[in-house]
């Protein structure tokens, strides 16, 4: 019989080690599901997992989509590591992208330097999604409303919003009455990094916030007093260490990094506003922070493996004519696995004889 | 066993049990006969928790035999440990937060014993001096009060072997008496009680034979009632014991005031403070004794800041009004806190004790505009272990791997290493050994003489004779006024104690009767 021991000292290694098994769980559930819809686990696996990344072309487009995910998960994880759960980034990214191509749809076709109007697109899509996060970190510090609840909500709010503006008032006159703006100017695009690739500064931009985050987590007594209040409420009380102003600034630093994504989805591979700037990139940086342990370089790699599923769900879609909804499946197989996989961190398996 | 016709209640032989870091049983033999009150005595980490959790089927030995009455039996989990008579009141409470007294208690009941269970609960709490409500929820229950559901829960079973860990800490001395009245008159019925505490005196009263453990093996065996408490605590600790210098008080102007306090209790079963007025002045240790349940967590509240007033003037430190001030604050303006619970208030379980050093400390260099200086923390926290004998590999150890005595001693060091100007002690030796209880004690004196002002909140009684300058009780919400220790007794103070608990002062003649 297998028994589970308390480890007396929480298992580092297993801190590891448990994504790598979620991760290895994952193919074999994988390998399953592909057996039972007829096709060649290894051919399936080739397509899914192998093929987008073959080429130059297709690691830049695992960075392009990495980038967003590892930006929103870092704001997010600020927040998560002081129990303030902002599920609402996808909203927070759909304000911020809205707010961004709002300045840039603003200047159109007019000579302004990029050096000037990318900074004010970014700072207008950081302040948007801010607000909008304020509004569920004032309700949970006014009425005590739970955040989770509320941030979610406004998520429909944000999209149904940006709708009315891309069906309605923003609409391109000349598009034929597509539910979309204008192209945005020239100089209102992100610079490519990687010629003949998709992929823009929006990627140097989210590693640089990475890089900040890791700093303000690991070395200012802030982030320090905000992981104290998500481990321990009552000792973080007793250092009088403010609930109040970790609730605002881990919904603050979520809403900032999901509008950054937004401008960086806008004025990068979009180019213009659409009625939906992100295929969910606000809900998978959830899985993203969790299976990066929220930890910066952990989320890292979490949004490279998480964008390698996005990536690898539309090659089987058009190789194989598997159903899109396997990138979903592969989502919540991997989160399911690595948290059953986090008990190895306090508990270690042993086998053991019924007495 | 040839020189002894009766069967022991319970034999031990050869039990060892190792843990991945420390053995913590070592081939430890021990019989204990029926209606015997035998002592388990060692310091903090002399492996006696562990013993009794074997004995009591939580935890699994990994050699030697275990015979009850006779028989080798397999305890393998608790409630097999009860159903054959067993019955354990634990220092860590083993209570379901969340839960009423009345369902905790059901937990640890066949079906066929509940019947008329608030009733019973009741009666048997009466009996004992111990008073509860059956249908209030453990969580908003100090941590006295949690010891007394625990405590009732087993005399409930009319246990054959009763195994009683640390019990009377929480205890007014008259309500002691009561308690070792109702041990001798359940050993007189035959019921074997095995007794742990650190309160050698209490041992000597109380119990005919005694075993001593030092880390993890019997390093003696006596009859307590023939031994001088030195001698006792020699055998603990193998080595002499340091007694505390108390110079006379030269006190100077006060540090800590409190004015006319009041304070509505948070939740239905708290207790509001009424009236409290009080001052600690530079260079005195103030104790406020008095049973836990009574006020005292909401005072240590209002005082550390973790509830701030609205009235600032309620409370004033070193001049200023401080009341509406929250802890950090409060902590900027020289006052230095020790609360009483350790893990996961004082401490973060979790996070190593250089964290658990910037938890608080966050002068000497350690933080430099906002930003952390890992190498002052470090020193700072090598300081702390080093001035306080903390066993510790290091300021990289996880605070939970620490022992209870270790961790207090470690934010004893930290609190204090931060020179306040107002220190506030919650419980300082609950549950600690005597050792590091004499050393914490020893602290708050040398700190005293260096004209701190110190308040000491506390249920044990002889400590805080033994260290304050003036004392006073809390009871009901209300504070007596301060007296200086040498015009007061334990007797008195006990009367004030007990003033306060009406159930108590009824139980009194019954059981005298």
């Amino acid at each position: 019989m297998l028994r589970l021991e308390a480890r007396p000292v929480p298992s580092r290694s297993a801190v590891v080690a448990a994504p790598l098994i979620a991760a290895l769980a994952t193919f074999c559930v994988g390998f399953v599901v592909f057996s039972a819809l007829g096709k060649n686990p290894l051919v399936a696996f080739d397509a899914f997992f192998i093929a987008p990344i073959a080429t130059r072309y297709g690691v830049a487009e695992l960075l392009l989509k990495a980038s967003p995910l590892m930006l929103i998960a870092t704001g997010l994880a600020i927040g998560y590591r002081a129990n303030v759960w902002n599920i609402g980034a996808e909203g927070q990214l759909t304000l911020g992208a809205l707010a961004g191509g709002g300045v840039a749809l603003a200047v159109g076709d007019a000579e302004v330097s990029p050096a000037l109007l990318l900074p004010a697109m970014f700072v207008a899509g950081a302040v948007a999604g801010m607000l909008w996060a304020a509004i569920p970190a004032w309700l949970r510090t006014r009425f005590n409303a739970n955040e989770i609840l509320t941030s979610l909500m406004l998520v429909y709010v944000a999209t149904l919003l940006l709708s009315w503006l891309v069906h309605g008032p923003w609409r391109d006159p000349e598009g034929f009455n597509f539910p979309q703006s204008k192209m945005f100017g020239a100089s209102a695009m992100l610079p490519i990094v990687l010629p003949e690739t998709r992929l823009n500064a929006g990627f140097l931009l989210a590693l640089a916030v990475v890089a900040l985050a890791w700093l303000f987590v690991r070395r200012h007594i802030v982030g320090f007093e905000m992981r104290v209040a998500g481990l321990s409420p009552d000792a973080a009380n007793y250092a009088g260490i403010s609930w109040r102003r970790n609730i605002w600034l881990g919904m603050l630093a979520g809403g900032a990094c999901a509008g950054l994504a937004g401008v960086s989805e806008a004025a990068g591979p979009i180019g213009q506003l659409l009625p939906s700037m992100s295929p969910g990139y606000g809900f998978a940086a959830i899985i993203v922070a969790f299976v990066g342990r929220l930890h910066p370089a952990g989320i890292v790699l979490a949004s490279l493996l998480m964008s390698l599923l996005y990536l690898g769900g539309e090659s089987a879609q058009v190789n194989l004519a598997l159903p899109s909804a396997v990138t979903g499946l592969f989502e919540g197989t991997l989160l399911f696995f690595l948290l059953a996989a986090d008990v190895l961190v306090n508990y270690r398996p042993r086998l053991a004889k019924r007495a | 066993m040839a020189d002894t016709p009766e069967v022991p209640r319970l034999s031990l032989r050869g039990i060892t049990k190792r843990y991945p870091t420390v053995l913590a049983n070592d081939g430890i033999d021990l019989d204990v006969m029926p209606g015997e009150i035998h002592a388990v005595l060692g310091e903090n980490g002399a492996g006696k928790s562990t013993l009794m959790k074997i004995i009591y089927g939580i935890v699994e030995p990994d050699a030697g035999t275990i015979r009850w009455e006779g028989e080798v039996v397999h305890v393998g989990n608790p409630a097999r440990a009860r159903k054959l008579g067993i019955g354990m009141v634990f220092q860590h409470f083993s209570l379901f937060e969340t839960l009423s007294v009345a369902d905790n208690i059901r937990l640890a009941l066949e079906p066929s014993q509940t019947k008329r269970l608030h009733r019973r609960i009741k009666d048997v709490s009466a009996r004992y001096g111990l008073p509860l409500v059956p249908a209030r929820r453990i969580h908003t229950m100090s941590v006295g009060e949690r010891q007394r559901v625990e405590i009732v829960r087993c005399l409930l079973q009319d246990p054959r072997l009763l195994i009683m860990d640390e019990p009377t800490s929480v205890l007014t001395p008259q309500a002691t008496l009561h308690l070792f009245d109702t041990l001798r008159a359940l050993a007189q019925k035959g019921c074997s009680i095995l007794y742990i505490s650190h309160k050698l005196d209490e041992i000597r009263a109380l119990c005919q034979r005694a075993t001593v453990l030092r880390a993890g093996r019997v390093t003696g065996q006596c009859d307590p009632r023939r031994e001088t408490t030195a001698s006792l605590a020699r055998m603990m600790i193998g080595g002499e014991l340091p007694r505390p210098v108390h110079r006379a008080a030269q006190a100077g102007a006060p540090a800590l005031r409190v004015d006319a306090l009041d304070l509505r209790a948070d939740d239905p079963f708290g207790t509001s403070l009424s009236g409290i007025s009080f001052d600690v002045r530079e260079g005195e240790i103030l104790g406020i004794a008095g049973v836990s349940g009574n006020g005292q967590k909401e005072l240590l509240a209002a005082l550390s800041g973790e509830r701030p007033l609205a009235r600032a003037n309620a409370i004033t430190l070193c001049g200023a009004p401080v009341a509406s001030l929250d802890a950090f604050a409060r902590r900027k303006l020289g006052l230095a806190f020790i609360p009483e619970d350790r893990l996961g208030r004082g401490a973060v379980p979790e996070m190593t004790l250089a964290d658990n050093a910037l938890l608080t400390a966050r002068g000497d260099g350690n933080v430099v505009r906002g930003m952390i200086r890992d190498n002052a923390v470090a020193t700072f926290t090598k300081r702390i272990i080093a001035a306080f004998g903390v066993k510790a590999s290091g300021p990289d150890a996880i605070a939970r791997s620490l022992s209870g005595g270790n961790l207090q001693k470690f934010i004893v060091g930290r609190e204090i290493g931060q020179r306040p100007k107002v220190l506030i002690a919650a419980q300082p030796t609950w549950g600690v050994d005597v050792g590091a209880a004499a050393q914490i004690r020893q602290a708050l004196i040398d700190l005293r003489e260096r004209g701190v002002a110190v308040l000491v909140v506390s249920e044990e009684l002889d400590e805080l004779i033994e260290i304050c300058d003036r004392l006073a009780v809390m009871a009901q919400g209300r504070l007596s006024p301060p007296k200086p220790v040498r015009e007061t007794s334990a007797e008195e103070i006990g009367l004030l104690m007990a003033a306060a608990t009406p159930h108590e002062a009824e139980a009194q003649p019954e059981m005298e009767s």
